[in-house]
């Protein structure tokens, strides 16, 4: 392909080649979206283990005397009330409550970690440069960082003797840094697939000792190779949000039901009078989960009507491997949006009746709690 | 990437097979590679009348959604029941058990004029030029 001489790739592009994997642009990155099949490689990180590539990912570091405090008004989660150790999933926001992007941010003993969209990686630094107070460094750490996930119930024993031992005894949400594969890391029990497991950030230079090692270590466990494709189904299932799809400049995490991100009880930050004020008038739209019968799918921009009056749109919609029935989010009027409710997606000429359900759709997952 | 010989092939990725005045219509292997896992395909009613590079079915995979175009003007006179219980027989053997519809077609040579192999290679080569 010489468009992708444009595409920057990831330090493991050359394991994905090998692997067979079919690669597709993915904000501006040369990224696998599958290897084998959606299908398979779903049922490998619900049953035994799967590994992301998510290098395309961005990462910032955030440090200083102020640090703490400059986040935790950034963000409408709390970020000062976080442990060393502890990770946070929080919306970045506008003042007007639109989500700039949603991230992670991990805390270590003398500095903070953010991890965006690779799609947002320009845009988030930005906008965080501009806030950007006396006190407070921001370095974009995203070319200089190698990230890896490894989900899957059989997650742990893929890790066994590779890690230290207190890293298979990390809670969900949190990290240590330590020797992976005899290399420096950041091993995190995070992920995005409502499974157990590790997200793992370490150096370009030590892509193939960690690739290989991953694979060599796995191949006993059933450890396979996920691609986007499953990435997009296994988080859809759990209901998560996909930033461009579900959320955007436009949405306010209240509307899709990232309330608990949302501290209202902190004093101060960006958007929190917004916030406040929708909450208190109610919302106009809401993010709820639709289920199918039947196997036509919904796809992101279908609308979604009530007898034949348009309540909402669908932001983002698959056939679910684990539950074999099409899923769906879509943003609807609230009074529409009851669980039970019935509505219709439009899909072309023909209109798919749809429940609303309760997210994530997904329940049984090896996630710790 | 090489494609069987013996069908003929549309830019839209359909091929199709004339077997004694009888055509039968699929899509491709590197269809399916795009598409990846086929979850559902909608196919007309026997007896519908299709014409030429209009849409008569709809693939879904899990990814995404695609139509499918009428390779050639004709009736529908079959449709692939087997995969309603089996959609994936379209990724496991698109030129074969996953084909979709037959087709009465109604000139006899359309099928000649569509793509052969070759050309069909070259024009996904240059999809990816």
């Amino acid at each position: 392909m010489s468009s992708s001489t444009t595409l920057k790739r990831t330090p493991f592009h050359e394991f994905h080649v090998a692997a067979g994997a079919k690669l597709v642009d993915f904000a501006g990155f040369e990224m696998p979206v599958r290897y084998t099949g959606d299908v398979r490689e779903h049922r490998a990180v619900r049953e035994k283990a799967g590994l992301f590539d998510i290098s395309h990912m961005g990462e910032f570091d955030v440090r200083g005397p102020a640090a703490d405090v400059w986040l935790d008004r950034m963000v409408p989660n709390d970020v000062r009330g976080m442990a060393v150790g502890q990770a946070l999933y929080t919306p970045l926001c506008r003042p007007d409550g639109g989500i700039v992007d949603d991230l992670l941010i991990y805390r270590s003993s003398d500095h903070f970690l953010l991890v965006v969209n690779a799609s947002n990686i320009a845009k988030d630094f930005a906008w965080l440069e501009k806030h950007l107070v006396d006190g407070v460094t921001l370095t974009d750490r995203s070319d200089a960082t190698a990230l890896l996930a490894v989900q899957g119930p059989r997650a742990p024993q893929v890790l066994e003797g590779h890690v230290p031992a207190a890293a298979l005894d990390l809670g969900y949400y949190r990290f240590l840094e330590g020797r992976l594969f005899g290399v420096d890391a950041i091993i995190a029990r995070t992920g995005y697939t409502g499974e157990d497991g590790f997200e793992l950030y370490f150096a370009p230079s030590d892509a193939r000792t960690v690739w290989e090692g991953l694979m060599a270590a796995g191949r006993p466990h059933g450890l396979e190779p996920v691609g986007l494709g499953a990435r997009d189904t296994l988080r859809l299932e759990l209901g998560y949000m996909l930033y461009g799809n579900d959320i955007d400049d436009t949405t306010s995490p209240l509307e899709a039901g990232l309330g608990w991100t949302v501290k209202l009880a902190k004093p101060e930050f960006i958007s929190r009078e917004t916030l406040a004020k929708q909450k208190a008038d109610g919302l106009t739209r809401k993010l709820v989960g639709l289920e199918l019968d039947g196997r036509r799918v919904p796809r992101h921009g279908m609308a979604v009507e009530v007898a034949g009056v348009k309540t909402g749109v669908v932001t983002s919609g698959t056939f679910a491997p684990s539950l074999e029935k099409p899923i769906a989010m879509a943003y609807v009027q609230p009074e529409h949006g009851a669980l039970g409710s019935t509505v219709d997606v439009v899909a072309g000429e023909t209109r798919l009746p749809a429940r609303v359900v309760r997210r994530p759709f997904y329940t049984r997952g090896s996630k710790k709690s | 990437m090489s494609y069987p010989e013996d069908v003929r092939y549309t830019r839209e990725h359909e091929w199709a097979r004339d077997e004694s005045g009888i055509v039968t219509v699929g899509i491709t292997s590197y269809a399916t590679d795009q598409l990846g896992d086929v979850v559902f395909v909608e196919l007309p009613k026997i007896g519908k009348r299709l014409e030429v590079g209009k849409p008569f079915g709809v693939v879904e995979a899990v990814k995404t959604v695609s139509d499918l175009f009428a390779p050639i003007e004709g009736e529908v006179v079959e449709v692939n029941e087997a995969l309603t219980d089996n959609p994936a027989l379209v990724n496991q053997q698109p030129f074969g058990d996953g084909w979709m519809i037959r087709i009465r077609p109604v000139r006899n040579d359309d099928v000649k004029q569509l793509l052969d192999h070759r050309e069909y290679a070259q024009h996904v080569e240059e999809q990816h030029a």
